[in-house]
């Protein structure tokens, strides 16, 4: 079988696929049909430094090809997180990365001190949630809010740190420049693209927020596009995400540049497309004669 | 314990117009399965899967029954499903109805929530009364098989084409009066709900209502398919496809 590791910002996964933050959970609901220690990665579900309930219902709504969500980052706060759910999640012996988000640059640091002293593998800074009033995507719309976050941050941990990139931007290599200056140490990207549905009999949105976060094969080429863009921006390594459902797909993305892919809502449509995205590497590989998944990474030819 | 599978359909029939019955042969699902579970089923060129409750396990034959109505393109698309076709369903998911041992169940059941309460009279038989209600007499399914799991069933309607006409809750209030119920169970459309609610609160009787929300993974993992409870005297967002779909009434905030 093919060699399927990759090594980001020194961390070793055992393959490249990622599940993608909000949509597994921490791990703990997919158990019952396998371990998961055969994903290479886990990007838990977003945290804030106090306890947050998210939006009200409905928060989500289906789109051609996708859906739309406002969570609203409900979660359980960092320590709730740290205590509660990771000890759990470090028995499985894969990449723990601890998705944060914060209204403030305060929330962010102090959220990142305590994880700092954790047993994370990786911080995952989420300035790019467009699903909150307060912070999320207000940082990461702007090079000079992404570059604070970031430098603040990077202040406070050791830890490895991605940052993870909004599509809601005029141009997101200047915001992947600014974050690479600021210590990051890879980027994500893409964080959800800012939607709306109205239901025409009510004639209200579908959403309770009014608007929401498109994912799903709807986005895979904007994340492509944009992934390819920010490769020949910055130095730093990408992991691709948006729409990813299939290996082909991965492929895809790691052509245009990705290092590592993130999975999301193609899991809420088949639970297992993650380890089928991973077979269907190794088929590929095995094919092709590739050594190391590094072979392809940014190997799309353009015209 | 919840699985992830294609399994067969031995059986479809079109109970009313829209709305179908299908039994899939599914053993490890049936064995797992509980009455008030539901199954998220894949439909084929949608993104999401359709939350849709467990009607029936028959854990000998090893089968499970559903009965769903077509609401929108995606049970439209679901409805075209064949015997000896494949579905694609994660289940037994959620929690379901906690059924005391002893003493008398009222199942309340309102339109297309009518199918999960079947499981509850099948497992107490004489003990359950079953109150089903719906919009008119061209929308009735399964008042025979209560009848045969030996309930009593109380049938509504809105207009009063079959059985009583008016709703619900005025067959609940003759039953509660009578007294010595042990739990009240219901599903339906959330106005339902809160006043069966309500009159279980007023006669101290425990109430268990099983709920809907527009749901994306149906494992907890997404966090869409929120409601708004009290737990421990706090408001928060529990998640209708793990916490639920079946919650105690008490906590629940309809209004929410």
């Amino acid at each position: 079988m093919a060699d399927l590791s990759v090594k980001i910002a020194g961390v070793e996964f055992s393959n490249p696929v990622i599940a993608a933050s909000g949509t597994f959970g921490n791990g703990e609901c997919y158990t019952d049909l396998y371990p998961i220690s055969k994903l290479g990665g886990i990007s838990c579900k977003g945290m804030t430094i106090e306890p947050k309930q998210g939006n009200p219902p409905p928060r989500i709504a289906e789109t051609y090809s996708g859906i739309l969500n406002s969570v609203g980052l409900q979660n359980i706060g960092v320590r709730g997180f740290i205590d509660y759910y990771l000890p759990t999640l470090k028995q499985d012996g894969n990449v723990i990365i601890a998705n944060v988000s914060g209204a403030t640059i305060e929330d962010y640091v102090r959220a990142a001190e305590l994880l700092d002293q954790s047993d994370v593998d990786m911080i995952e800074l989420n300035i790019s949630c467009p699903n909150v009033k307060a912070g999320g995507a207000t940082w990461g719309i702007s090079c000079d809010g992404a570059a604070s976050v970031t430098r603040e941050v990077r202040k406070a941990t050791k830890k490895p740190l991605i940052v993870k990139l909004t599509p809601n931007v005029t141009d997101i290599t200047e915001i992947a420049k600014a974050v690479e200056s600021e210590g990051a140490d890879a980027i994500s990207m893409i964080n959800t693209l800012l939607g709306m549905r109205i239901d025409i009999r009510t004639r209200r949105p579908i959403l309770r927020n009014n608007m929401g976060g498109l994912s799903g094969p709807a986005v895979f080429p904007v994340a492509v596009r944009m992934v390819r863009q920010c490769y020949k921006a910055v130095s730093l390594p990408i992991i691709g995400m948006g729409g990813i459902s299939t290996w082909e797909d991965a492929v895809e993305i790691m052509l245009a540049g990705a290092s590592a892919v993130q999975m999301g809502t193609a899991i809420f449509t088949d639970p297992y497309s993650p380890l089928k995205v991973i077979d269907g590497l190794a088929g590929y590989m095995d094919k092709n004669g590739i050594k190391s998944l590094s072979e392809i990474v940014g190997q799309c030819q353009e015209w | 314990m919840y699985f992830c599978e294609k399994y067969p359909v031995v059986e479809k029939r079109e109970l009313a117009d829209g709305i179908y019955s299908v039994v899939v042969n599914a053993p490890n699902a049936a064995k797992a399965a509980a009455a008030g579970q539901f199954a998220n089923i894949g439909v084929p060129g949608f993104t999401l899967r359709r939350p849709i409750s467990i009607c029936g396990i028959d854990k000998e034959r090893g089968t499970l029954r559903f009965v769903f109505e077509v609401r929108g393109k995606g049970t439209a698309e679901l409805a075209k499903i064949s015997e000896g076709d494949e579905l694609d369903i994660l289940a037994p998911l959620g929690n379901g109805f906690s059924i005391p041992e002893t003493g008398r169940i009222i199942a309340v059941g309102g339109g297309i929530g009518v199918p999960p309460m079947l499981e509850i009279s099948v497992e107490t038989c004489e003990r359950c009364t079953a109150i089903i209600g719906f919009r008119d007499k061209s929308r009735i399914i399964l008042a025979e098989d209560f009848e045969r799991n030996g309930s009593e069933v109380h049938l509504c309607t809105d207009d009063g084409s079959a059985g009583q006409k008016g709703l619900v809750t005025f067959p609940l209030a003759d039953e509660l009066e009578k007294g010595d119920v042990a739990a009240v169970m219901a599903c339906g459309p959330a106005v339902m709900l809160k006043s069966v609610a309500k009159m279980c609160e007023v006669y101290n009787v425990p109430c268990q209502v099983s709920l809907e929300q527009r749901m994306g993974c149906g494992v907890g993992a997404c966090v869409v398919c929120s409601c708004l409870t009290v737990r421990n005297g706090k408001e928060m967002y529990s998640r209708v496809c793990k916490d639920g779909p079946v919650f105690n009434a008490e906590e629940v905030k309809f209004d929410g």
